[in-house]
C-alpha cells in the first residue's frame, strides 16, 4: 500500500485506468469484492456519463463495483477518502499552498470583524439545519481558523473536532432553553451535525497536510460489524435480520436427502416426456423428488446472568430454528433444565417468548449461577430414549461453571448417542479457557463455534446444514 | 420510438413521464443498463417501487414487459421452454405409418413443438423487450446458476435443438428483497441499483404525481407520518404504494386534516400488523393533533 505509491515526485503509473485500479485495492482492503470484470464494467459503463457530473461519475462506479447496501456504505467512505488524499497527494506535488490566500481572507476577516463568534454559531447552525454542504465546508474552515487563531489546536484531529463542536455548542438533542427561533430549541439533524464534523475533521488534516507536506498513512474504515450481543437494542434488530434469512435458508438446506428410488413415486408427466426420445415407449422412468427429511434437533439455551446480553441473541435464534425444523425440542437452562418447546409453538411473537420464559421457565434455584453438571444429568434423563444417530444436539452457552464440576464425562455421553454435537459460545474465541470456562473439557466431543456477529452465525448454520455424511 | 436515451436526464425525464419519479442513482443505472446492456440487480425493502422501476421502463422505452415471478421451486420448465409433449406424441401417432424414425425425430424436436416460457420468449422476441425477474430471491441457488448464461450471453441451450440467441438485447431487471444472499457470481454480471424508502420531499412528489387532487398540506402532513412510522420498529413498515394508498384514501373520505381522528380510522391503510397497529397509535397517533370531533 505505502511505497511508491506515495512517493512525491512519481504520479501513479497507468494514468486513469491505474487510478481505479488503486480504487478498487482500496475497497478490496475493506472487504468489499471487486474483481476485475467489475473493474471492467466500470470503464465501459464511465464511458457513457459525462465527465463533469460529479454525482454521475460516482453513481456509475458504485452501481458496477459495490453490490450490497453494506458494499455502498464502505464504497462512499472509500470513494471519499480516496478523492481526498489524491487531490492532497496532487497539491503536495504540484507546490501548491493554501496558506496565502487564508491568511488574506484571515486578515480581512479580522479587520471588519465580519464574523465574530455568535455570528459564525448562527451560521454554522442554518447550514446544519438546511443541510447546505456548500457552506457547511466554507463554515468548517472558517470555525478552525477562528479556533485555531486562539491557540486552541491540540494537534490531535479527533479531539480539535471535539472541541471545535463543542465551543460552538452545537448538540443533536433538543435544548428547550435555548432562546425562541435559535435552531438549537429543536436540536439539529444528527446526520447533517455527523456531516459537518466530518468536514471540520477534513479540513484540519487538510491543515496538517499542508503543514507538514505528506501524506498519513491511510486510516482504515472504522469496523463496520460490531460484536453482536455487546450492544444490546439497535443491533437486536440485525439480528433478527440475520435470523430471518437464516429461516430461509433452512427451509432450503437444512435437511438430508432420504431415500431410495423403490420408494418414489413415478412422476408421469416427466415419464412420458422422457419417452419421446424412444418413440413413446417409457424404458427409462423419471421419479417425483424424494421429500426431504428434516434432522431431529435438540437444543440447550443458557439464560444465566453471565451471558444475559448473548441469551437473548440465543433466544431469538432458538425461535427461528423453531420455524424451520419441525421436529425440535428447546430447553433453557441455569441451574436446571426446562423443556420450553411449547413456548415457542405456542407463541409467534418473539417479545412475548422471552417474556414467558423469564417468568415462568424456573431454571435459577439457589445461586442463579450455571451448573453444567446438574444440566447434562437432567438432560440425559429427560431425552435418554430419544437420543439417536441422526439426532443433532446443539448447545449455547459460554461454559463458565463457577468452579463447578464441568462433568465432561456426561456431556460426552449425549454427545456419543446423538449424531452431531455443536456448542455455541458467545465469547470471542481468546477468552476461551480462561477463568472459570470450561469449553476445551467440552469442545473434544462436539464442534465448538465462537458466536458473536452475524458472521459466525452464518458460518454456524453452513455446518449445520452441511450434508451428513 | 425513445428506444436509445441520450443521457441521464433523458431517462429521468422519460420515466417521469410514465409516472416513476426515479432518484439520481435510480435514473444513472437504468441509463446504463440501456447503454452497456447488462441486467440490473435492484434490492431494497419491500414496496418501494423496484417492480414499478421495470414497469416504468418498458412504458417509456415502449417495450413489452415480460414478466418472470419467482418462488420456491421455480424451475427450467416454467422459466425457460418445455416441450410440447402431448403435440409431439399426436404427431408420433398421426405418422406412426410409413415414416421413418429419424424424420420423425427431426421433425418433433422442432420450433412448433416448444413452449416458450417467460425467459425464452424475451430473448427470442422480434422486438426489444423489459425483462423483469421478480423476487430472485425466492428461487433456489440451482435456479440462479441456470440464469447465469441466460445474463451474460443472452442465450438459451436447448440440448435438442442447439442454441437460441437473442434476436434482440432485452433490458434485464432483477429484483430482490433480500431475504437471501444472493451468489456472487450472480452478483458479478449485474450492475447494482439500491433503492431504499425516499427522503422526505421525494415521496412528496411522488404522492402528488399519483393523487394530484389531495391538498399540498395534507400531503405533506401524510408523508411525515409515514416517515415517522417508517422510524418505528415495525414488523412491517409502510411502502411506498401505502403511501399513495393512503392519499387515495384520505381523498376519498375527503379529508380536511390529518388529525388524531382520521389518522386512527385510516392507519390500516398503512399498518398491516395487529401489533404494529398498537405501536403506531401509542407511538405516532397521540402526536398529531386532537381531532375536531373526539376532542374535549
Amino acid at each position: 500500500m505505502a511505497g511508491p505509491r506515495h512517493s512525491q515526485d512519481d504520479p501513479r503509473p497507468g494514468g486513469f485506468a491505474g487510478n481505479l485500479v488503486f480504487l478498487a485495492e482500496d475497497l478490496r482492503a475493506e472487504g468489499v469484492s471487486a474483481g476485475t470484470s467489475e473493474l471492467m464494467d466500470a470503464v465501459s459503463a464511465l464511458a457513457e456519463v459525462a465527465w463533469t457530473e460529479p454525482d454521475d461519475v460516482k453513481e456509475a462506479l458504485a452501481a458496477t463495483l459495490a453490490k450490497s447496501p453494506e458494499d455502498r456504505k464502505k464504497f462512499d467512505l472509500v470513494f471519499e477518502r480516496f478523492l481526498f488524499r489524491a487531490s492532497e497527494e496532487a497539491a503536495i506535488r504540484e507546490g501548491v499552498r493554501e496558506g496565502d490566500a487564508s491568511q488574506a481572507g484571515d486578515q480581512a476577516a479580522g479587520d471588519d470583524a465580519a464574523f465574530d463568534e455568535a455570528d459564525l454559531r448562527d451560521a454554522i447552525m442554518q447550514a446544519i439545519r438546511d443541510g447546505d454542504e456548500g457552506a457547511m465546508r466554507d463554515l468548517a474552515r472558517l470555525a478552525i481558523s477562528a479556533f485555531g487563531r486562539r491557540g486552541q489546536g491540540s494537534g490531535v484531529i479527533g479531539v480539535d473536532v471535539q472541541r471545535i463542536r463543542r465551543s460552538l455548542g452545537l448538540r443533536s438533542d433538543p435544548q428547550p432553553d435555548a432562546p425562541q427561533g435559535d435552531p438549537r430549541r429543536e436540536g439539529l439533524p444528527r446526520e447533517q451535525l455527523r456531516r459537518f464534523e466530518q468536514l471540520l475533521r477534513r479540513e484540519l488534516e487538510r491543515g496538517a497536510i499542508e503543514r507538514t507536506q505528506q501524506l498519513p498513512p491511510s486510516r482504515p474504515l472504522a469496523d463496520l460489524d460490531r460484536g453482536l450481543p455487546g450492544s444490546s437494542l439497535q443491533d437486536l434488530q440485525n439480528v433478527h435480520k440475520v435470523v430471518a434469512q437464516l429461516k430461509r435458508r433452512l427451509k432450503t438446506q437444512g435437511q438430508e436427502n432420504r431415500g431410495r428410488k423403490r420408494h418414489a413415486q413415478i412422476d408421469v408427466r416427466r415419464t412420458m416426456r422422457a419417452s419421446l426420445q424412444t418413440g413413446g415407449v417409457p424404458v427409462d422412468l423419471r421419479y417425483r423428488p424424494v421429500r426431504p427429511r428434516r434432522p431431529e434437533i435438540f437444543v440447550l439455551c443458557d439464560v444465566s446472568t453471565s451471558v444475559t446480553s448473548a441469551s437473548v441473541f440465543f433466544l431469538s435464534v432458538l425461535h427461528a430454528l423453531h420455524d424451520a425444523f419441525r421436529k425440535m425440542r428447546s430447553f433453557v437452562f441455569i441451574e436446571r433444565i426446562s423443556e420450553v418447546t411449547e413456548v415457542f409453538e405456542r407463541e409467534r411473537d418473539f417479545k412475548r417468548v422471552n417474556e414467558a420464559i423469564s417468568r415462568d421457565a424456573g431454571v435459577a434455584d439457589i445461586s442463579g449461577y450455571t451448573d453444567y453438571g446438574r444440566v447434562w444429568s437432567e438432560f440425559r434423563e429427560q431425552v435418554e430414549d430419544e437420543l439417536h444417530p441422526r439426532a443433532t444436539v446443539i448447545v449455547l452457552g459460554d461454559a463458565r461453571t463457577n468452579g463447578r464440576d464441568p462433568r465432561a464425562d456426561l456431556f460426552a455421553d449425549v454427545a456419543a448417542k446423538a449424531g452431531r454435537t455443536f456448542w455455541l459460545n458467545p465469547e470471542p474465541r481468546l477468552y476461551w479457557n480462561y477463568g472459570d470456562s470450561v469449553i476445551s473439557a467440552y469442545e473434544q466431543y462436539c464442534e465448538a463455534f465462537e458466536c458473536w456477529t452475524t458472521e459466525h452465525l452464518e458460518e454456524f448454520v453452513k455446518a449445520l446444514t452441511r450434508p451428513v455424511r | 420510438m425513445a428506444d436509445s436515451p441520450s443521457s441521464v436526464h433523458d431517462v429521468r425525464a422519460g420515466l417521469k413521464a410514465a409516472d416513476y419519479l426515479a432518484g439520481e442513482s435510480t435514473a444513472l443505472v437504468a441509463y446504463l443498463a440501456t447503454k452497456l446492456g447488462k441486467p440490473v440487480l435492484v434490492e431494497g425493502p419491500a414496496g418501494v417501487g423496484k417492480t414499478e422501476l421495470a414497469k416504468a421502463l418498458s412504458r417509456y422505452l415502449s417495450r413489452k414487459l415480460v414478466r418472470l415471478q419467482c418462488y420456491e421451486g421455480l424451475d427450467e420448465a416454467k422459466s425457460l421452454y418445455e416441450w410440447n409433449y402431448r403435440k409431439q406424441l399426436l404427431r408420433i401417432q398421426a405418422e406412426a405409418e410409413g415414416t421413418g424414425w429419424n424424420s420423425v425425430h427431426d421433425d418433433i424436436f422442432g420450433e412448433e413443438f416448444l413452449l416458450t416460457r417467460p425467459l425464452l420468449e424475451a430473448i427470442s422476441s422480434p422486438d426489444p423487450v423489459v425483462l423483469l425477474i421478480d423476487e430472485i430471491d425466492k428461487t433456489d441457488q440451482e435456479f440462479e446458476a441456470m440464469l447465469l448464461e441466460l445474463l451474460s450471453d443472452f442465450q438459451v441451450s436447448i440440448p435438442e435443438m442447439g442454441t437460441v440467441r437473442a434476436t434482440s438485447m432485452p433490458i434485464v431487471l432483477l429484483t430482490s428483497n433480500n431475504s437471501r444472499e444472493l451468489t456472487e457470481a450472480l452478483k458479478r454480471r449485474c450492475l447494482y441499483l439500491w433503492l431504499d424508502y425516499p427522503a422526505l420531499e421525494e415521496e412528496l412528489e411522488i404522492v402528488k404525481l399519483h393523487t394530484p387532487e389531495l391538498d399540498d398540506t395534507i400531503a405533506r402532513r401524510l408523508v411525515e407520518v409515514v416517515g415517522m412510522v417508517r422510524d418505528l420498529d415495525l414488523k412491517k413498515p409502510p411502502s411506498i404504494a401505502e403511501s399513495i394508498d393512503w392519499a387515495r384514501a384520505l381523498l376519498l373520505l375527503g379529508a380536511e386534516d390529518l388529525d388524531q381522528d382520521v389518522f386512527r380510522e385510516t392507519m390500516s391503510v398503512i399498518v398491516k400488523h395487529r401489533t404494529d397497529l398498537d405501536l403506531v397509535a401509542e407511538r405516532v397517533g397521540v402526536r398529531l393533533a386532537a381531532g375536531s370531533r373526539g376532542g374535549a
